[in-house]
């Protein structure tokens, strides 16, 4: 398995990880064609999803409702070992009505929450329950270079108030630098201003060091993330480099300049992880239980 | 009663018909009507000023709020028309840009609005047809070609795609085009293109040039002369290229010291946007073009009027005729 490069560093100031094997979910949302599913093998560096792109055209008519696949992938960085669970959600997005996916994926999520009270009311418990609350939800944004549609405000609102959400762009590379850096502006502007919960990398200025402040100000700010994925390496200059071979040019996706995966990589299973479970823990499951 | 090819002893100079029709249909002048529907933000407005090389359309693309704070969409269809002139011949062009569909959690019935304004433009056609007095030379403001736009997502269409194309298709004439397709890489796009097409058989749905239908010859079970053959041979191969695979912008690059219109991205440039640059690779534009301006106007003109106008037509008057017999 090609090392992406970042090394896994055990969770900035605050906490160290002591157990072996650390569990943590990831949920992923979005219209289809949004590079999902790439995106997910890009980041598991395995091709984890398999193309979901049904034999003919008369299979897909057929199919109606969405699915919601966790997989679960094992991933070890510098003797660090991470259990990755990814819930791909295809298919969102794409009907005519969608309220009904919504739905399930809402349903989804409070699902775990309700698995974890029973799990912790039992007298006897069970050692080998799994804890799949989505510790996280990446919602995958068109590059539509517009602004935020009705839908997307809409689903981010209503789930930013159960999970961690935090807002992706996906296939960056249909934009020019200048388009999606106007994108992101539009984006963040419609968030603050339809009041969307998301995870925007809290710090606290009495308690938190310099270096963390500065970390989180400039994942902030580099939101929405840009992504792009491709599970093709070719070697170029002697490197082997993961990209998108255009006939005008070719986009890497560990390329910083080219795209926001590798810093969403590290923040994700590494600077922000623990961050994330805390919140997951503390705030969203806390609301369940008070009912 | 057959009438029978003579041969003529001598030039009578009645072959100046022709230059005796252009020079009238040049004073007339010509009216050409698009329409572009899609999901919103996949650069409708951006191609159409591409394609005319003027910038006719605002891209209606950022959502206005209201005073509560929830967002309004707009759902009014506008029309706006330029009479621009090439050579000495001018046409009146009529834009139709739909702003988006399908960004709401519910979308049902959003193609209404699209199929409610093609079918009017041939309600007040017809109007004035029939109308004792009628003008002399009806505007024609029966919209002549659809702009299907779809999104490079690289899978397949979406159920919403589906049903919107084909229920434009069943009043007008259909031209899918893949948008934003400088997101596809060469094999991503050939792959979805022909899975365009497979989905677009599948589902039964009928996208112009139709393989059925010729405006110019007569399907009377004759063998093929060589101008049917042409026509045929025409249209297939237009047919084999649809999709367009299009890219729009309304920037300019320099490509060879020129300033040409293109796409300026950290890892290279992306021409052949406007024809000035040929080049397939990057983009089908100037094959869409070529077809809408050069090649098939005057069919996406006729076949409106014969096909799809004359179907409504039949049906409306079907309609009054049962009506005036009860």
């Amino acid at each position: 398995m090609a090392s992406s490069g970042a090394s896994f560093k055990s969770g900035g100031a605050r906490r160290k990880a002591t157990k072996k094997g650390l569990v943590f979910t990831v949920m992923i949302v979005g219209a289809s064609g949004c590079g999902k599913s790439t995106f997910i093998n890009t980041l598991c560096e395995n091709p984890v999803i398999l193309r979901k792109d049904h034999a003919d055209a008369e299979k897909a008519a057929q199919l109606k409702t969405i699915g919601l696949a966790p997989t679960t992938v094992e991933l070890d960085e510098d003797g660090l070992k991470l259990s990755l669970t990814v819930v791909d959600t295809p298919g969102f997005g794409d009907n005519i009505n969608n309220e009904p996916a919504f739905e399930d994926i809402l349903g989804y999520i409070e699902h775990q929450y309700e698995e974890i009270l029973a799990q912790e009311s039992r007298i006897k418990r069970n050692p080998r329950f799994q804890d799949n609350r989505v510790h996280v939800l990446l919602y995958f944004i068109q590059p539509s270079g517009h602004s935020l549609r009705e839908m997307d405000i809409e689903f981010m609102r209503l789930l930013g108030a159960r999970v961690n959400v935090i807002p992706v762009i996906g296939k960056a590379d249909s934009m020019t630098p200048q388009e999606l850096n106007a994108f992101k502006k539009r984006i963040m502007e419609d968030i603050s201003h339809y009041k969307i919960p998301i995870y925007d990398f809290p710090y606290d200025e009495e308690e938190d060091d310099e270096e963390t402040i500065e970390e989180n100000n400039e994942l902030r700010s580099l939101l929405p993330f840009s992504v792009i994925g491709s599970e093709d390496e070719v070697v170029i200059s002697g490197r082997r480099v993961r990209c998108r071979q255009y006939p005008w040019g070719v986009v890497e996706v560990d390329n910083s300049k080219h795209c926001d995966f590798s810093k969403l990589r590290y923040m994700l299973l590494s600077s922000h992880l623990h961050d994330l479970k805390d919140i997951t823990h503390d705030v969203f499951d806390d609301d369940d239980e008070q009912d | 009663m057959a009438t029978d090819k003579k041969t003529l002893t001598g030039y009578v100079g009645f072959d100046s018909i022709t230059s005796q029709i252009e020079k009238k249909l040049l004073k007339r002048g010509f009216a050409f009507n698009l329409m572009a529907v899609g999901r919103s933000g996949l650069g409708k407005s951006t191609l159409v000023n591409t394609i005319f090389a003027s910038h006719l359309v605002d891209s209606k693309g950022l959502l206005k709020i209201s005073e509560n704070g929830q967002p309004i969409q707009t759902t009014e269809i506008q029309s706006i028309s330029h009479i621009i002139e090439e050579n000495g011949v001018r046409l009146k062009l009529t834009i139709t840009d739909t702003p988006g569909y399908g960004d709401q959690v519910n979308n049902d019935n959003c193609w209404e609005p699209v199929v409610k304004y093609i079918k009017d433009q041939y309600s007040s056609y017809l109007r004035k047809e029939l109308t004792p007095t009628r003008d002399r030379r009806i505007t024609d403001s029966r919209v002549h070609a659809v702009l299907f736009f779809i999104a490079p997502t690289g899978h397949a269409l979406t159920p919403l795609d589906i049903a919107v194309m084909r229920r434009i298709s069943e009043v007008a004439n259909v031209i899918p085009v893949i948008a934003k397709s400088d997101s596809l890489t060469l094999e991503e796009r050939a792959s979805f293109k022909k899975r365009i097409k497979d989905e677009i058989e599948f589902h039964g749905i009928r996208t112009f040039p139709y393989a059925d239908v010729f405006v110019d010859t007569e399907d009377d079970g004759q063998p093929l002369n060589d101008d049917e053959r042409a026509e045929r041979q025409l249209i297939n191969a237009v047919r084999d290229v649809i999709p367009f695979a299009v890219v729009g912008s309304e920037r300019n690059v320099v490509v060879d010291g020129k300033a040409v219109r293109g796409r300026r991205t950290r890892w290279g440039v992306i021409n052949g946007i406007d024809g000035f640059v040929e080049n397939e690779d990057h983009c089908e534009f100037v094959a869409l073009r070529n077809f809408l301006t050069r090649t098939h106007m005057q069919d996406l003109i006729d076949v409106t009027a014969m096909v799809h106008y004359e179907g409504y037509r039949t049906k409306q008057l079907m309609a009054l005729k049962g009506q005036s017999n009860n």
